[in-house]
């Protein structure tokens, strides 16, 4: 049995009503798990586009895309992870700062070309980019222990070069 | 121009799709269209007593004809009574089109009077499923319904019909389409000729081969395929439980069905075999047995329309993707040009072989010395009395093996039972959609005293609609094959598996205008076959046989082992 990884798999979707049930339903009843899943419609109205990420061996990941792709609304699909891709996921992440802090955290969130964008008298709010494990590291750096709140809006995807998934 | 209603669309968008008979059930959302229903004269509705029966008598309409099977019932308990139904045909890859009623648009979310989310409730267990928002759109869903559950790997398809969608004062623009598309669906139409002709010289290569063909051949109308193929390379074959009549079961070349409860002869000649060409099956679990174990030597070509039963239980050399008949017929003209031959030295060894192991079981079985029948001889004796010819649908459990194992099936389409999901109270509707569409053919329902009970209300829709269909109850008074595992597995603990206060079913089938003859006696069967099929030819006869309720089914393979891991009766293993 090969080991597991994490896959990105990317889906263009029917822009209808139910389509993403479909799809989260069918993680649900076959056992498989979601880590990420985020979706939104593309520039072509009529399809959405929905980037998740799961865990597995190749032949359960193998299994996952041809399950999606039996689903009717399932126009294509692409596991970015099987070619070179890029991959970013947003965070913004209320930090406590105070005194001495607000100048560490500021220098941090520019080493890892993040930006406050907001700012209270004793919290930063900042907006950070990148790969998942930018997004944890980052969370390192600054010490978990200030940590307040954090939003993350899953990994999206796409892949590098000519490739491209669409109609 | 033509101006109908939502109602009026529907119905006549389901005659635009070929549709003779609905099977259905009328409530509140749905009046608008059982009023449309009633001003035409096309189509026929069935008025059953229970809307699980509807989707069962559509379902073995669909599995007789190959088209799909069309129910129409109301919200709420109307459209989950159907769920059963729906799932048994998913499970089965049999065509199936479920039109439900729902609740106005304005009342959805508002947990509304018989509202039910039906399309969140039958998601897990459809190939596809609509909602119409705008009347308008109807004769497309219509198609588009069609079109997805009668092609590819077939499956039901769930409309979800607002009442306010069907107004009957409110007219629109009728407009069937002549094609269906649809951008995100296609599936293949041909196997990949690469693919192909790998197979071809695996084929060519074998010396231990044989063909394990289910249910996917008959779906793809392609037995005569899979019997030329046969002819073509002389290889033994295999049916699963589905593909019971895709290649005939009175054929030398034939070794019985394979899996569980099948034959001495098939799992061993699969467990030794060095190449097994599967078509149109999908090695589930009650075919394999322990998958780890499975066939070691064997080298696997799988051909399949659905890329999602390739490897998923049992990894294949070879995949192929495509339509049956397609890659049949393109595998034959390869072979047919092939310039090496298959190897006939080994074949006629392999041969000699599988004759050797046909004998040691051989399908056999001690009747008892006083008159109490065992079932397997009740089949033989209907198998008989039928000339082979008849369509038999089962119920679920020993009846079931029973049927499928003494019932020689020569043709496709004629053994009809629920196999994936196993689903008691099938088979009568399921026989009552077949006679209805073949009413000069004999139509018998193979069940059990068990099974039967789950939708035997439908004995009064059979008297409404003059359904001659004949009900073959194995009557052992408990349900075999749960005893049967208990007697294995439990020590003989009966836990819950007594049928106790069984009715008089002779009683109770008069009670309906049927007919009714008890059997309890091995001298009185002839007679009683005889009086079924022929001085009751157009009646609905409820045959009841007593049978002895100790016995098991065998052959049946030893859990968690290999293909060839059997008990052959109570106390020999091979």
């Amino acid at each position: 049995m090969s080991q597991s990884q994490r896959h990105i798999i990317s889906i263009l979707l029917e822009n209808e009503p139910g389509a993403l049930s479909r799809v989260v339903g069918l993680f649900a009843q076959r056992g498989y798990n979601i880590e990420t899943l985020t979706v939104a419609p593309t520039e072509d109205e009529s399809l959405s586009r929905l980037t998740m990420t799961t865990i597995g061996n190749e032949s359960k990941v193998e299994q996952i895309t041809k399950q999606l792709n039996r689903l009717i609304e399932v126009v294509k699909l692409v596991n970015l992870t099987e070619g070179p891709h890029i991959e970013r996921e947003l965070m913004l992440i209320k930090v406590k700062a105070v005194g001495a802090q607000r100048a560490e955290i500021k220098r941090t969130a520019d080493v890892f070309r993040g930006q406050i964008v907001d700012i209270s008298s004793s919290v930063y709010t900042v907006q950070l980019t990148g790969t998942s494990d930018k997004l944890a590291a980052f969370i390192e750096a600054i010490g978990p222990s200030c940590v307040l709140e954090t939003v993350r809006t899953g990994v999206s995807g796409i892949s590098r070069g000519e490739k491209v998934l669409s109609l | 121009m033509e101006l109908l209603s939502g109602g009026d669309m529907l119905v006549r968008a389901l005659h635009d799709a070929g549709v003779e008979y609905i099977y259905g059930y009328p409530g509140g959302s749905l009046l608008h269209v059982y009023d449309a229903v009633y001003k035409q004269s096309h189509i026929k509705h069935v008025l059953v007593r229970h809307e699980q029966a509807a989707a069962h008598m559509a379902d073995g309409f669909a599995r007789a004809t190959g088209k799909a099977g069309v129910v129409m019932v109301t919200s709420g308990p109307g459209a989950t009574n159907t769920i059963t139904g729906i799932a048994t045909a998913q499970t089965d890859s049999i065509p199936m089109v479920v039109i439900c009623g729902q609740v106005p648009s304005h009342l959805i979310g508002d947990d509304a009077f018989q509202e039910t989310d039906m399309l969140g409730i039958s998601r897990p267990i459809v190939k596809h499923s609509f909602r119409v928002t705008d009347p308008v759109d109807i004769p497309e869903i219509i198609a588009k319904a069609f079109h997805i559950a009668e092609t590819g790997r077939p499956g039901p398809v769930v409309i979800d019909l607002p009442k306010d969608m069907t107004m009957p004062n409110e007219r629109f623009e009728y407009n069937y389409p002549k094609k269906v598309k649809i951008r995100s669906y296609s599936p293949p139409q041909r196997g990949h000729s690469g693919q192909i002709k790998k197979a071809v010289d695996m084929i060519m290569e074998a010396k231990r081969p044989i063909i394990y063909s289910g249910g996917g051949v008959i779906l793809d109308k392609s037995s005569d395929k899979l019997r030329e193929l046969v002819d073509l390379l002389g290889f033994p074959v295999t049916n699963t439980l589905m593909g019971l009549g895709a290649f005939p079961g009175t054929d030398e070349r034939f070794l019985g069905m394979l899996g569980m409860h099948g034959t001495y002869e098939a799992n061993v000649t699969m467990h030794h075999s060095d190449l097994i060409i599967a078509i149109g099956a999908r090695f589930d679990d009650r075919v394999t047995n322990a998958t780890s174990k499975f066939c070691p030597d064997a080298k696997i070509i799988h051909i399949d329309i659905d890329p999602s039963s390739i490897s998923k239980t049992i990894t294949a050399d070879v995949p192929i993707v495509g339509p049956v008949g397609s890659v049949l017929d393109d595998m034959m003209a390869l072979i047919k040009t092939s310039e090496t031959q298959v190897d006939a030295e080994a074949l006629a060894s392999w041969w000699k072989q599988i004759n050797e192991w046909r004998p040691r079981h051989g399908m056999r079985f001690e009747k008892n010395d006083d008159g109490l029948m065992k079932p397997q001889e009740v089949i033989q004796a209907m198998y008989e009395a039928t000339q082979g010819k008849a369509y038999v649908t089962s119920d679920v459990g020993q009846h079931q093996m029973f049927a499928a194992q003494y019932y020689k099936f020569d043709e496709p389409n004629k053994w009809i039972n629920s196999g994936g999901l196993g689903t008691m109270g099938f088979g009568f509707p399921a026989a009552m959609g077949i006679k209805m569409n073949f009413p000069k053919e004999m139509v018998v329902c193979v069940t059990g005293e068990g099974s039967i009970q789950m939708n035997i209300q439908e004995l009064s829709t059979c008297l409404q609609y003059g359904i001659p269909v004949k009900i073959l109850c194995l009557n052992n008074g408990s349900l075999g094959m749960v005893r049967q595992w208990q007697d294995m597995n439990y020590e003989g603990r009966h836990s819950h598996s007594y049928m106790e206060s069984l009715p008089d079913f002779v009683k109770l089938v008069e009670s309906y205008g049927h007919v009714g003859i008890r059997v309890t006696d091995r001298d009185e069967l002839p007679q009683a076959l005889e009086d079924t099929f022929n001085k009751y030819n157009d009646r609905l006869v409820f045959l009841d046989v007593k049978v002895d309720e100790k016995e098991h089914v065998y052959p049946m393979q030893v859990p968690l082992g290999t293909m060839r891991d059997m008990w052959l009766n109570k106390t020999e293993r091979t």
